[in-house]
């Protein structure tokens, strides 16, 4: 019945994670004065982009990019147990740690480097280079916080993390806990770290090449990512969740800081954020992972 | 039958939004979802510019009706030629929206569209955009305000919706005229010519 419980996984992340882009648009849209779209606007945005007729080649690189992206995103997802008491949504996760979560994270972004590369636009190849050399400062605080968690429960078990906790991990270890949630805004493409897909400085990015069927499979594979590293984040510092209304009042709580904080700065520099980023959350972690 | 200039005005709008071609159920509900997501490609090209920030920001926010903007003429539905357009700026549009992926609509703002506006006796502005490109949806005025772009915003949207948006077919359909009209201002070297088979011979799958 694995087959059936990770088909399962799939569906639930694709639904709740374009839900949570429809309210992020919506919320966003609230703290800017505005009515903003319908909650489903991005899955009919999808759809539309499914149904588009053309779609840019350039060589079968360039087709494999959108579709590396997705196999990370869904990997990533299925290696994440939903719930820690319970053996149903647990996916891969008896096959494989927090070690292989992390790596997996990181496969999609690479492959959908090579695919942009290869179609030799310009601000694609800028959108990669600004991801890329974020993603290494945005890694550091969040990989501290991470070991200090494996150190605690002497575990890498997402979990045996999600069950240990006592009082939740965020309020026993706060500066570990801060220290990954700033890399976490970052990780979700929010501002003041939102340099990668700038549509006024690099047109979209790496995404500035893809139409159609493309730019449909990155939205649905950014919508289910989302919602795996929500869930992630939820497990590692949240408690975890035993239930489905649990997980998505946590997930959402998070989801809801990510966006606010997201709408009430502006987007820092390239230079800015990474600077940010290896300064005060990579402290804040190796001071927290002192005090541990 | 009945004469006058009403009657003649539906003769013409009736040839210009003809679609006769069988359309399933799916058609329809793709229409459907075409109609209540719109990407925008706001190229500003003339003086009409200045309306869309406010149409498509907090005081008229276009986002509600699906209709938001994109960075790039791959990801767009629309593109929006505001106001007058001089030969170096036509040059630029038909380039973008050859980039962009069928189907593709045209929204064509001011009277500068239509036949000239105030640059009717202009050196060097093209007058009737309908001889180059063709257009789905004209909205008038010198400049129109953002709530006449909304209205030709819904217009399109039900055109959409009824399947009678077609200008895309148009243009792959009679490619011949237009591109003649655009080398007669432009020149030989207007952009790489246009043919919806191109992903045959490059390179693609």
């Amino acid at each position: 019945m694995i087959i059936f419980d990770l088909l399962m996984m799939f569906i639930i992340a694709y639904i709740v994670g374009f839900l949570y882009y429809g309210l992020y648009r919506n919320i966003t849209a609230r703290f800017q004065r505005r009515f903003g779209p319908p909650i489903w606007q991005s899955f009919y945005d999808s759809i539309k982009f499914f149904s588009k007729k053309d779609a840019t080649s350039h060589g079968w690189m360039f087709y494999l990019g959108p579709i590396i992206m997705m196999t990370g995103s869904v990997i990533t997802l299925l290696f994440i147990p939903f719930f820690y008491d319970n053996q149903n949504f647990s996916g891969l996760s008896s096959y494989g740690n927090l070690f292989v979560v992390l790596y997996l994270m990181v496969l999609g972004a690479l492959g959908n480097a090579l695919a942009v590369g290869v179609s030799g636009n310009p601000f694609g190849v800028m959108g990669v280079t600004r991801g890329l050399s974020r993603l290494f400062a945005m890694e550091l605080p969040f990989y501290i916080a991470v070991i200090g968690l494996m150190s605690i429960n002497q575990s890498a078990d997402i979990a045996t993390i999600a069950s240990n906790q006592t009082t939740i991990n965020a309020f026993a270890y706060p500066l570990l806990f801060i220290g990954a949630l700033f890399s976490f805004v970052g990780m979700m493409g929010q501002s003041p770290f939102d340099v990668v897909g700038a549509p006024v400085e690099v047109y979209s990015g790496p995404a500035v090449e893809f139409s159609g069927k493309f730019l449909a499979i990155l939205m649905s594979q950014s919508a289910i990512f989302s919602f795996a590293k929500l869930t992630l984040m939820v497990n590692l510092f949240l408690g975890g969740a035993s239930g489905f209304m649990e997980l998505l009042a946590k997930t959402f709580i998070l989801f809801l800081f990510v966006i606010a904080f997201g709408s009430m700065y502006g987007r820092f520099k390239t230079p800015q954020s990474i600077d940010f980023l290896l300064k005060v959350p990579t402290v804040i972690a190796l001071v927290g992972l002192i005090f541990i | 039958m009945q004469e006058g200039f009403l009657t003649e005005q539906k003769v013409l709008e009736g040839d210009l939004n003809s679609d006769t071609s069988h359309k399933s159920s799916v058609d329809y509900l793709m229409n459907w979802f075409r109609s209540h997501s719109i990407f925008v490609l706001a190229y500003g090209t003339g003086c009409g510019a200045i309306e869309m920030p406010p149409t498509f920001t907090s005081r008229y926010d276009a986002e509600r009706l699906g209709i938001r903007g994109s960075a790039t003429p791959r990801q767009a539905d629309v593109i929006i030629v505001s106001g007058y357009c001089s030969y170096k700026t036509l040059r630029r549009i038909i380039r973008s929206y050859e980039q962009m992926s069928n189907p593709k609509y045209i929204l064509a703002l001011g009277s500068c569209t239509i036949n000239g506006g105030m640059y009717w006796d202009s050196y060097n502005t093209i007058k009737k955009l309908e001889d180059y490109l063709p257009v789905d949806i004209y909205v008038n005025g010198c400049m129109p305000r953002p709530e006449s772009i909304l209205e030709g915003f819904i217009a399109l949207q039900k055109d959409i919706s009824n399947g009678k948006a077609s200008s895309w077919k148009k243009y792959e359909e009679n490619y011949e005229f237009y591109r003649k009209n655009q080398e007669a201002v432009l020149g030989k070297k207007v952009s790489p010519a246009y043919d919806t088979d191109w992903y045959l011979y490059d390179g693609g799958a």
